[in-house]
């Protein structure tokens, strides 16, 4: 993770953002939104984003913030219904070893979300040792 | 036993109102240093680059806990050598302004849990303090402010919100009573959050997943619920683990929002799970989660459990020490404060010192910006009756607590600014209307009895719908666009911006909005994280100071008058009846001299409390006249001190006794022969004195005079007045001092007689 862009982004780097629509930031504006041309997409953040936020944590030292970011990255491609039902789903008691398991598939998958499917191995495992999972 | 009164008053204190209990390790009820925690130890497996031992226990012995932290919450890269460092070593480095925090940091990352609290052991509040102020993520403290109220209405949710970023909080939280509520909640904040500078970070606590969800609608722009524990079941019955908590994080930053742990002492205790555990221990095992989950930040400092420390011995203690441990971890701080510490003021004015003399990224977290009784969260350590009082201890101590003073003014203006909009946006929006005269009550109101009941039902019905519809921010800032609200849209549309942004997901994020620079350009809210704003606190002469303008908001309190126009009252010119016939002359006469100040009947012609000076030359001659005697009337030069002024018309005085009469109207009754500051009456507290005293002074000096016995003259103590007079007082003394000449008493010729 090397070659952070200079913080703050939104002062240094606001030409190179886009919204998780593709949108430029300099074209989120008022006369836009009037216009009808803004959909909520137009206030997401984009993965991109979400990484090089990644990269300005982890130079500045925060190695823990810097992976979450990355994991966030892979979630925004996670849609909101399918996210709440991971969220879920990694709660205490809720799923068995096998469904979990077939959820890091899924992120990995469907959404690439290689980080977050390597988590919720690790959670899948320390469930079934602590009786944390459903019981199959 | 006979009830002793002093006991019995003790007893009815406030501070008596509180529990105190003995520790009892068993139940977890021990802040510090139980027999039950265990001893620091960490074995590292080389070649798998693995956790074997943590804290006495080995990996086959982990619960889920331990193998979180194992797994992410210790930098392996330093554990040996942070783990080889003597505790003492760490805890002295804490303390000694020339060690900078990265050096500490770099260690303490690597350290276990049980090895944390072995530094704290070492540590006393100062020490801990001094540790704070330098390890703080944020280099300017802030605030956040609790705006709720117990009738969950829209439009004072709004107003409070604005009137709260006007007092200058950084971040505004707010919860519900009934859930269903979250999302009406969430927008009347965020449009009162907005409404003004704007910039302002805002969250609403609610369950986590109807959290995210309202996130999602772009209401709301962080979120700090997400509760960590420090023992597996306490946990599991949180319904949550370290991995769900690490998912939930990275959900909420794939979505813009700023993500904030919380866990503070004496929650495994409440919750039944402590397993014999000390409170710091368990919280520097959430601590060490909650930076391996990811968070930037964490709110601890015991929270909404804080009066469960506090029944303990240390436990003021042991909270700041879980937010020096946060802020070593390199963790954003919003330090507790939030619910009620004490019944005492005294008390919860001390423990508020521990976090607001060092500064955390937020001292609360939050400030009850309402009444503590409209507030649905702990209650606040400080709400907002407590405002002036918490604006004077940074004018006080020079201290940047987050706040500033505002007028009543500039607060009607943004709320009824606040309300208009709400007002507005829930018409455009199409929820149940919002009266003019609910928004009258918003602006003017104090707390929810000052409120036209609502609709709660339809209320209700419409949080749902706006809930499960695709109405989101977009729709609000159209609203307030379309009724010609455009400051509040642009400010909206602007969080909307900043979350495509991402720079306020870094530690210890805030906006420091700026003032726009023409009307109807695009606001700039400027961030200010430990990223670009890192603390570089390393002793006198480095880090944040309070100065400039913002040491001059904090002064300029509404209440400060000028105190140069403090005694326009006593202020005068000569007084006609009052004439001066020449040197002053020493006597054999058994007599009483009245010796006055350099001013008086001059440059002052009333006493501090607005007596006349006439009037009190009749009265005390009257109290001499009556006892068959006369008094000579001196005007002292060389000296304005009182005792002096005695003295000198002592030496004069043909029975040796003089009163001595300040203009502010201090008195004192002396005797030629007695040393200058000794004398026979004083009476110090010239703002007691009547009329009727000043005669009985008279009376009394003539009896002195005629060698009579004399029972001194009863005075009022009211040691209240210093406390309310101290500015006039000075500036009475000082203007008569202005009077003070290298000359000789005059006699002076009052145009009077006594009507004995």
């Amino acid at each position: 993770m090397n070659d952070a862009p200079q913080y703050p982004l939104g002062e240094n780097a606001s030409a190179a953002i886009a919204a998780a629509s593709g949108r430029r930031l300099s074209e989120i504006t008022l006369e836009a939104l009037a216009s009808g041309e803004l959909s909520s997409a137009d206030l997401q953040i984009q993965a991109e984003t979400l990484r090089a936020q990644a990269r300005v944590a982890h130079q500045a030292g925060y190695a823990q913030l810097a992976e979450n970011l990355m994991r966030a990255a892979e979630l925004t491609a996670v849609p909101n219904e399918e996210l709440l039902r991971m969220y879920e789903t990694l709660r205490p008691g809720r799923a068995s070893y096998d469904e979990m398991i077939a959820m890091a598939e899924r992120l990995e998958g469907a959404y690439a979300a290689v980080q977050n499917a390597r988590l919720v191995r690790e959670a899948a495992q320390v469930y079934l040792t602590r009786g944390l999972a459903r019981k199959a | 036993m006979n009830r002793s009164k002093r006991f019995a008053i003790l007893a009815e204190r406030d501070i008596n109102k509180e529990t105190f209990v003995e520790p009892w390790p068993e139940a977890g009820l021990i802040v510090t240093d139980s027999p039950y925690d265990p001893h620091p130890s960490l074995r590292i497996d080389h070649a798998t680059g693995k956790v074997i031992e943590l804290d006495g226990k080995s990996r086959e012995s982990f619960d889920a806990l331990d193998t979180f932290i194992a797994e992410h919450g210790i930098d392996l890269s330093t554990a040996e050598e942070a783990m080889a460092t003597p505790s003492l070593k760490l805890a002295r480095m804490l303390a000694d302004i020339n060690v900078p925090a990265a050096d500490i940091r770099r260690l303490v990352v690597g350290c276990t849990p049980a090895k944390l609290c072995d530094i704290m052991r070492h540590m006393n509040v100062l020490e801990m303090m001094m540790g704070l102020a330098k390890m703080r993520a944020r280099r300017v403290p802030a605030n956040q402010a609790h705006v709720t109220n117990k009738r969950e209405h829209p439009a004072l949710l709004a107003a409070d919100a604005a009137e709260a970023v006007l007092r200058g909080f950084s971040e505004v939280e707010t919860t519900v009573g009934v859930a269903r509520y979250a999302p009406l909640n969430a927008l009347a904040i965020l449009i009162g959050s907005q409404t003004g500078p704007g910039g302002v970070l805002t969250q609403c606590s609610v369950e986590e997943s109807l959290g995210l969800r309202i996130a999602l609608k772009g209401l709301t722009s962080y979120a700090e619920t997400l509760s960590v524990y420090g023992t597996e079941r306490t946990f599991v019955d949180g319904d949550d683990t370290p991995w769900s908590k690490s998912f939930l994080a990275a959900a909420y930053a794939s979505r813009g929002v700023k993500v904030r742990f919380t866990s503070g002492t004496g929650s495994e205790a409440l919750m039944g799970h402590a397993e014999g555990c000390s409170m710091l221990y368990l919280e520097a095992r959430c601590l060490a989660i909650t930076r391996g989950a990811g968070s930037q930040g964490v709110q601890n400092g015991s929270i909404s459990c804080i009066a469960l420390p506090e029944s303990l011995p240390g436990g003021v203690r042991a909270v700041l020490a879980e937010n020096l441990l946060a802020s070593m971890l390199g963790l954003e701080v919003a330090s507790g404060n939030d619910a009620l510490a004490s019944h005492s003021a005294i008390r919860k004015a001390a423990k508020l010192m521990l976090q607001f003399i060092p500064g955390t990224d937020f001292i609360f977290s939050g400030y009850s910006a309402v009444p503590r009784r409209d507030n649905l969260f702990g209650g606040g350590n400080f709400d907002a009756e407590d405002f002036d009082d918490y604006n004077v201890l940074q004018r006080d101590m020079q201290i940047d607590g987050g706040v500033r003073p505002i007028t009543e003014q500039e607060a009607n203006d943004i709320r009824r600014h606040a309300a208009l909009a709400i007002q507005a946006v829930y018409v455009e929006l199409g929820f149940p209307p919002i009266s003019d005269e609910e928004v009258n009550a918003a602006v003017y109101g104090h707390a929810s009895e000052d409120m036209p009941m609502r609709d709660v039902v339809a209320d209700l019905a419409a949080a749902d719908r706006f809930l499960a519809g695709a109405q989101t921010v977009l729709d609000v800032v159209a609203a307030l666009q379309q009724r010609g609200f455009d400051n509040t849209a642009a400010n909206i549309l602007e969080m909307g911006r900043q979350r495509v942004i991402g720079d306020y997901l870094q530690p210890a994020a805030i906006f420091k909005p700026q003032a726009q620079t023409a009307t109807g350009s695009r606001p700039v809210f400027r961030v200010s994280s430990a990223i670009n704003g890192p603390n570089d606190y390393t002793g006198p002469g480095t880090g944040y100071r309070v100065e400039g303008k913002r040491w001059e908001e904090m002064q300029n309190l509404p209440q400060v008058k000028s105190p140069r126009d403090f005694i326009a009252d006593q202020i005068g010119g000569n007084s006609p009846r009052l004439v001066e016939i020449g040197a002053a002359k020493t006597s054999v006469q058994r007599e009483v001299i009245l010796a006055v100040g350099p001013g008086f009947g001059s440059a002052l012609n009333k006493t501090i409390n607005g007596v006349d000076h006439e009037q009190v030359l009749e009265a005390i001659l009257t109290g001499v006249a009556r006892e068959g005697l006369t008094a000579r009337i001196v005007k002292v030069y060389q000296s304005s001190d009182c005792a002096y002024i005695g003295y000198i018309g002592s030496q004069l005085s043909g029975s040796g006794i003089a009163i001595g009469l300040q203009s502010r109207g201090t008195t004192v009754i002396h005797k030629r022969g007695l040393a200058r500051l000794n004398n026979l009456e004083l009476f110090p507290q010239s703002p007691s004195l009547t009329l009727q005293t000043y005669e009985l002074i008279g009376r009394n000096a003539a009896r002195y005079a005629k060698g009579e016995p004399v029972k001194p003259v009863p005075v009022q103590v009211d040691n209240w007045a210093r406390l309310r007079l101290i500015v006039k007082t000075a500036l009475l003394h000082r203007r008569e001092t202005d009077e003070v000449r290298d000359k000789p008493p005059a006699e002076l010729l009052f145009n009077w007689e006594p009507d004995v």
